[in-house]
Parts: C-alpha cells; structure tokens; sequence
C-alpha cells in the first residue's frame, strides 16, 4: 500500500524553480533513499513534502488525503516527522526536554514513548539530565531522530542524517535506521553517502538537476553501471 | 558604602525585572525593543490610575499595612496593572510587530519601529498625567530600619526584594517546568525546528510579550514606590535594562537577571563619587565596556 505520494512536485525558494516535476512514492514500512548529486533538489524535496516550501505545483498525498501546501505544524499532526540536517536540535534544552519537544502535540502520557527512545538509543538514557549543546554531533543526530519519532510517525523524514559525522559512526546510524524501521516507520531518506543509503532502502530514486533521472529497486540501482559510475564512485 | 550597595540591590531587581522581559523577547523574536522602558512607566502608572482613582472611586479603603507606605489598593492593583500592560504589550505585537515579521522586515526596522512605541505610549502618559513627578502616597516619609553596620533600609526596600525574588522565581519555575515555558525555551533555541516540531510558535511569541510586559509592568511600580514616578522613568532605565541584558548575554533570563543586579550595584556605588546625574552614564560606560571585552557577555558560552 503507498503511504505517500509527491506527485510531479515543482517548488523552490524563489521565483526560480529547483524540482521540475519530481514524483517520490512510499509504500508503507518501506525505506525510500533519495539520491543525486549536490544541488540536485534532494533536501528541497523533503522540504516541498513536509510543508516548509508551499509546491508551485503538483500534490502531496498522506494515505487518501490531500496535504499539499499545509504548514509544517499541520502536517506534523497528520503523522509525518522530519529531521532537517542542520541545526535539528534544541541545544540549550536537556535530552529529556529535547524529547519532550517533540511530544509536544500529544496530550496522552507519552512517558512509554520516551523510555523507547532510551532504549533504542541507551547512550542518551544515561545523559537524560545534560544539555544537548554539550553533546557530540553523532549524539545529537541520536537526539534529533529520537525527537521526530516522539510523535509515533507514520513517515519520518531523514535529511542527511550521516552528514559530518565521523566514519566509524556513519554505520552506527544507519544501523539505527535499520532498526526504527523495524518497528513499522516507512522513511524517505535523502543521502550523499549513496551506496550505504541504497543498501538499506527498497526502494531508490536519483535525483539530477531538479529532476527525476531513474528509479529502482535499491539492489537494482546498486548493480547499475552507470548509477555506479555517477554516484556511487565507481 | 555598604548602605549604597543595598540600595543598589534594591535598583538593581527593578532593573532585573525589565532587563528579563528586555532578553526574552530579543531571544524569541530577535529584535531590541526599545519600547520597553515605556512598558515600565505604562506599569507605574496603571497602578496609579487603579490607587488614587478607580479604588478611591469604589471605596476600597485607603489603609496601610504596618510601616509600609501601600495597603490593600496596591496589593490589588499590581496584579492588575501588570495584566494591563502584558495586554499592551501583546497588543502591540499584534497590530505592529507581527505585521513587520510578516512583511519580513529586518531587525532594524522592528527595532525602529518600537522607538516610535516608545514615543507614541510616552506622550500618552504625559498628555494624562502631565510632566510632573507623582507618588502613590505623597507627603510620607517612611521611617528607615536600621540593620547591622549602619545600614539604613525603609520596609518598602524590602517588600520590594521579596516581590522581584517571588516573581523571578515563579518564572525561573514556569519555564524549567511547565509545557508551555519548556516550549519559549525551544522557541529561543530554535524556531524552525520549534515549528517542525508542531509547536504554535505565535502562540509562544504572544505569551513572550504577555510575561515580558507583565515583569515590566512589575519593575515600573515596584519603583514608584521606592523613589517616584515620572514620564521618563522607563525611558531612562533603557540603558541599564540593555546594559544588564548585554552584560547576561541576550537571551539568557537568569543572564539578565544578576546583569540587573550589577548595574544597580554599580550605579549605587558610583554616587559615592559622582553627581547622581551621572548614573545612566555609568549604565552606558559598562555596557561599552562589555561590548569592547566580551560581547557575547558573562553567560556566553560555546553552546548553540
């Protein structure tokens, strides 16, 4: 079943347009991995998905309903979680509050919720009390993905989530990806790390100036040659 | 000396409780509003209009408690002036400030803008209540306590602590512990992220300028009654309330807060030396001061 659809998205932040026509599915419980070179429209994407750039043009689809153009703090409540790739925590607030942030819409005891969080991510239950401001970037990255999945999403979507980490935590991540997706989040992951993004994702689109350039399963994307020699270095 | 200092603490808390409301809204909407000194005044007097106007007019009685120079009609009164002024300050956001953002205008003309509040709430006040200085209770001279050392300090000096002390604690609560203050908080880290999150982020800005105004409104009375009250109290008590704010680091409460205390210190002592007049000079110099060897101030840290 398709969860999401962006159906032939045109957007940009000014007058000019950066996607020209770029259509993604999700179907649910899947990993979708977004591709593509610098500059390709791969962030603005998710931004034209998740309401922070109203589309000039095509539609978005949550399930059967529409939610083109909805400010984010609606379509936050339709059950879609995003962590942007620059500044996506709040750095004064403790972990705990952090978590608590991204509770902030729902008016059930979501104290369970947090304890998961804790438990996907140990490292953070034993700091709950420190300031995320203190913490390292990989830390972080730990309490922003914690943050966006408070609200129990349906869709979460990961803008970058390697960027700047160091190596040997880059496959920590992903190995935390794997597993959040295991407890049923469909995802749209948006990577410069391609071969590690395409491995885990059922599914993989490449993006190229603005614009849709293939689509595949991600095992097909990864045995294409001329993927390969493009994006994947060689 | 020792006597300067005290009364310098009781300065400094008024200036706190402007300075704090000065960081809060420059950490949520990036903007120096220099219409907040004339939120002070507004305060001072609203509290005035209440205690020798509307209560003598509904007869609640004209009483005093102990050697203190206020009774019943102030005690009710600042509650409500300072709901009136965290109205006026909400008010103005919404008819003036909130169109700006949406217009996308820079801090510059938001900044400018509030100087012509400023203006505008000032010579109201004049035009009601004319140029010259005015008290809550005229003609009384409180006798002072003695203290230890010499010290000389009037009933109301105290009260006064005793009220800032309450009012900072009760915020420094309401925002490590309630939804909505842990939510201003995020909002002062980080707004898109606060929006993402499904936080109502002009909901924040309006409680911002409602608690700003009402702290304000707070200082202004809490100085009537020390000293007296005048047209230009706010006004002249901007530089000191931008001074503490710069000297705690913009946007940081608990900054602002001892900032405050500093500089009423600092103007206090200075009397021992100079000419009283020269009190908001001294506010100016530390605020140079600060911006020359630390301008991120005394909180400023590597975070964020």
């Amino acid at each position: 079943m398709i969860i999401l659809e962006a159906e032939s998205i045109t957007a940009g932040y000014t007058e000019v347009d950066i996607l020209h026509a770029v259509t993604v599915r999700v179907s649910s419980g899947e990993i979708v991995s977004v591709i593509g070179p610098n500059g390709a429209g791969k962030s603005t994407l998710l931004k034209a998905v998740f309401g922070i750039l109203k589309p000039r043009n095509g539609t978005v689809t949550l399930k059967d309903e529409d939610i083109t153009g909805l400010k984010p703090d609606r379509v936050v409540r339709k059950g879609i979680s995003y962590v942007p790739q620059m500044e996506n925590v709040f750095p004064s607030l403790t972990i705990q509050e952090n978590l608590e942030m991204g509770a902030f819409i729902r008016t059930d005891d979501y104290g369970h919720r947090i304890e998961e969080m804790y438990d996907l991510f140990p490292l953070l239950g034993e700091r709950r009390k420190q300031k995320v401001g203190q913490l390292s970037g990989g830390q972080r990255q730990m309490v922003a993905m914690g943050r966006a999945l408070m609200l129990d999403p349906q869709l979460l979507l990961l803008d970058e989530p390697s960027a700047g980490l160091a190596p040997v935590l880059v496959s920590g991540i992903f190995e935390k990806i794997k597993e959040i997706n295991a407890t049923g989040v469909s995802m749209i992951i948006v990577e410069q790390n391609a071969r590690e993004a395409l491995k885990m994702a059922s599914h993989g689109y490449v993006l190229a100036m603005g614009r849709n350039v293939l689509d595949d399963t991600g095992e097909a994307l990864l045995a294409n040659e001329e993927v390969g020699r493009l994006y994947l270095g060689g | 000396m020792l006597e300067l200092i005290v009364y310098g603490i009781v300065l400094g808390s008024i200036i706190s409780l402007g300075a704090i409301g000065l960081t809060l809204v420059y950490g949520i909407i990036r903007f120096a509003n220099f219409a907040h000194g004339d939120f002070l005044t507004t305060g001072a007097y609203v509290a005035l209009f209440l205690v020798t106007g509307l209560f003598s007019w509904i007869g609640i009685p004209d009483n005093t408690f102990g050697s203190l120079s206020f009774g019943w009609r102030m005690v009710i009164a600042f509650p409500l002036a300072m709901a009136v002024v965290a109205c006026v300050a909400i008010a103005l956001d919404r008819i003036l400030y909130q169109k700006l953002r949406q217009k996308r205008s820079g801090a510059v003309i938001l900044a400018m803008s509030s100087l012509g509040a400023a203006f505008i709430v000032r010579m109201i006040i004049l035009i009601l209540w004319g140029a010259d200085s005015l008290f809550y209770r005229p003609g009384v001279m409180r006798p002072a306590l003695e203290l230890p050392l010499g010290v000389k300090i009037r009933p109301d000096q105290i009260l006064i602590l005793i009220t800032v002390i309450a009012l900072v604690g009760a915020l420094h609560l309401f925002l490590q512990r309630s939804k909505m203050g842990k939510a201003m908080r995020a909002t002062a880290d980080n707004m898109e992220l606060a929006l993402v999150s499904g936080i109502d982020t002009e909901r924040i800005i309006i409680w911002t300028w409602g608690i700003g105004g009402a702290l304000a409104a707070a200082g202004g009375i809490l100085y009537g009654i020390d000293v007296q009250l005048h047209p230009y109290m706010g006004w002249n008590f901007l530089i000191p309330l931008f001074a503490a704010t710069i000297l705690g680091t913009i946007g940081n409460m608990y900054g602002a807060f001892v900032g405050g205390l500093i500089l009423g210190v600092a103007q206090q002592l200075s009397t021992a030396w100079l000419l009283p007049t020269y009190k908001p000079a001294v506010a100016f110099v530390i605020m140079i001061v600060i911006l020359f060897i630390r301008p991120q101030g005394i909180f400023g840290g590597s975070s964020s």
